[in-house]
């Protein structure tokens, strides 16, 4: 059952400073990005970032208009889509409404012109590996959205393709259906050694599934990373801000040396941040600061821990989401923070108007550069 | 008890809603009075008498080679308008706004010219004299004019040109109906651009090509205009005959049975293509 389709691991994919233009918007400006074969790659970004479109320029249905696209050290910026041998699941999954599920799969095989009987027996189980064996006469509309899901994924990987593509297949899904898909794509992609490159604006979905994300904004690639990397570190603002909630204070370095150092905030407030390795900062040099909102511990809830920074204010607007209440508060110096305060018997809650004094470490605070 | 009550008033309120139906009456009255009590008159016309005129119409070698040749004439214009108009309705489908406009100007522009204005074109075009045999003598193709008007051929050409519209438009809107991903889809899974023509678009605008084929053929058995004046009374078609029975002869009778023959013979191929289709598409 596990050798179905032979784990083969070829299929490095290497876009090298791709670039295309359509009329005056650059959709894609020097687009360079590497995947290791068999590796799971995330392109995450708001939409009009250009991943589709180098998404697109990989399958072939667009053509860059400088730079190339490798697969294997072969050159196949020029080829037809039909002889590329990639193997990619539609957004609306793109299932042949007039054929019946066996159909839809076997029609890679048979443009391929296998014999008859050799597409059979791989249809039978590639839909049987996506439990999909009872339904291979039913047609497209016959099936649920999650069903239809598998077929394009069985249809799309069944010519054991060079290189699997993803476009927001899960966006049709709700939520708890597209949980359970996000699993399932992952196991079936480590099974057949596939590599992967995965389209989503959700940058939950991003940190679950991929082994790199690739963070793009404005036809630009601004990160790659694993996901910890992207969420933990982020490279910039804008990677900061779009990928989980944050807080970013703007502010002036004023004492640089050891492993922390010292930012006044804008407002007037100075904050104890870690100094990082990679990024050489001197004093009186305009930074920002990054603090998650999760890192934020309420004192009241522990009096006797050690904080370097310590917030005061007052709720504005709290929310409670189940795993933790969210509030935004408002310091007396008119600094707006978003907190995400543990939840529970154990914990206060507050409603708007309250004071709150809350502590987060100098290591949650992360310095990012301006860019 | 409770369900009863519940659906009772639903149900007998729907029984009494007059609104569709009366908004059709119009259209049902003028219909009975123009359509169906002439078609009723002939068709008792045809039966004075007993069968005498239905044998005479169906066994008179005459009149059954025209229905041959009748049917001949509208496969052949079927044919051609489908391969023709197949093609136009694709570029239609898939080009730009602005040439869409354009090019559905060209369709339209004819369908709102009388078929008397066309065909007169075209028997200025087609002519001893005309546009299409001067410009063949001039350029030294030819010596001597080809006498393409009153034949066949004529009434095939005006027959097409007049039918184009009728079979451009229906597959037009099933093409528009296809997901532009489906053919994108089956060329990144392997297919050429041949077989994703009879794997995914052929298929999936057959509805719109029967509506097509459908329309053409039928409308072109019962063909008078175009026919009668491309054919210049060399190409008889089966409403020429009864055209000819009525104001020649007067034999009113006989018209009749030619009429209710043609009717009928229509109203069978409208349902065997329908049919055809119907079981076609069920699986």
């Amino acid at each position: 059952m596990d050798a179905v389709q032979g784990v083969t691991l070829s299929g490095r994919l290497q876009v090298d400073a791709a670039s295309k233009r359509f009329g005056p918007v650059a959709a894609l400006s020097e687009v360079s990005l590497n995947v290791a074969a068999g590796e799971f790659v995330t392109i995450l970004g708001p939409s009009g970032s250009g991943k589709t479109t180098l998404l697109k320029v990989i399958a072939g249905f667009e053509t860059a208009d400088l730079g190339r696209v490798l697969v294997d050290d072969a050159d196949i910026t020029e080829l037809d889509p039909a002889e590329r041998n990639i193997g990619m699941v539609f957004q609306n999954y793109a299932l042949f409404p007039h054929m019946s599920v066996a159909r839809n799969v076997a029609y890679p095989l048979a443009m391929r012109r296998m014999p008859k009987a050799e597409i059979a027996t791989r249809v039978a189980k590639v839909l049987d590996m996506v439990e999909l064996g009872g339904l291979a006469e039913r047609l497209p509309k016959q099936l649920s959205g999650g069903q239809q899901q598998r077929v394009a994924l069985a249809r799309a990987t069944v010519f054991q393709p060079r290189l699997l593509l993803l476009d927001e297949p899960f966006g049709a899904l709700d939520r708890k259906l597209r949980e359970q898909m996000q699993i399932e794509v992952r196991r079936l992609q480590r099974r057949l050694g596939l590599t992967t490159l995965f389209i989503t604006h959700d940058q939950e979905e991003a940190l679950v599934m991929s082994d790199r994300i690739a963070v793009m904004d404005k036809g630009r690639v601004l990160q790659v990373g694993p996901p910890s990397e992207i969420y933990e570190a982020p490279a910039n603002p804008f990677v900061a801000d779009f990928v989980g909630e944050s807080n970013i204070f703007a502010g002036v370095v004023e004492t640089s040396g050891g492993s922390a150092l010292r930012v006044r905030l804008e407002q007037g407030p100075v904050i104890e941040v870690a100094g990082r390795a990679d990024l050489a900062v001197h004093p009186g040099e305009r930074v920002r600061v990054m603090v998650r909102p999760e890192r934020f511990v309420d004192l009241a809830t522990e009096p006797n821990s050690r904080y370097v920074n310590r917030i005061d204010g007052r709720v504005t607007d709290s929310a409670y989401i189940g795993v933790s209440d969210k509030y935004r508060v408002v310091t007396a110096e008119g600094i707006g923070v978003l907190m995400r305060l543990s939840s529970g018997p154990s914990s206060r809650r507050y409603s708007a108007g309250e004071a709150i004094a809350a502590g987060f470490h100098a290591a949650d605070a992360r310095l990012i550069a301006l860019q | 008890m409770t369900l009863a009550n519940t659906i009772a008033p639903g149900a007998g309120r729907s029984r009494l809603r007059p609104g569709p139906f009366a908004l059709t009456l119009p259209a049902l009255v003028l219909l009975t009075l123009l359509f169906m009590l002439p078609l009723l008159r002939l068709f008792s016309l045809s039966f004075a008498g007993g069968f005498g005129w239905y044998e005479k119409a169906l066994t008179g070698g005459l009149y059954t080679a025209v229905l041959y040749r009748t049917f001949e004439i509208a496969g052949i214009v079927t044919f051609f308008s489908l391969v023709i108009g197949y093609p136009v309705a694709f570029l239609l489908a898939t080009t730009t706004a602005k040439w869409r406009a354009i090019g559905f100007a060209c369709v339209m522009l004819p369908l709102w010219t009388s078929v008397l204005v066309r065909t007169y074109a075209w028997m200025v075009l087609l002519g001893r004299n005309g546009i299409v045999n001067r410009m063949l003598i001039d350029s030294g193709l030819l010596d001597a004019p080809l006498s393409i008007l009153n034949s066949r051929l004529a009434v095939i050409l005006g027959m097409v040109h007049v039918m184009l519209p009728f079979m451009i438009l229906p597959i037009y809107s099933a093409l528009t109906r296809i997901d532009p991903d489906l053919p994108k889809a089956a060329r990144g899974l392997g297919a050429s651009s041949a077989r994703i023509l009879t794997t995914i678009y052929l298929p999936l605008t057959l509805r719109g090509i029967v509506a097509g084929v459908t329309l053409v053929f039928v409308v072109s058995l019962g063909f008078y205009i175009t026919p009668a004046l491309l054919g210049g009374g060399k190409v008889m078609m089966y409403a020429m005959v009864i055209e000819q029975q009525v104001r020649e002869f007067l034999a009113w009778n006989f018209a009749g049975a030619l009429s209710v023959i043609l009717l009928a013979v229509t109203l069978a191929m409208f349902w065997l293509l329908n049919q055809g289709v119907a079981r076609h598409l069920k699986d």
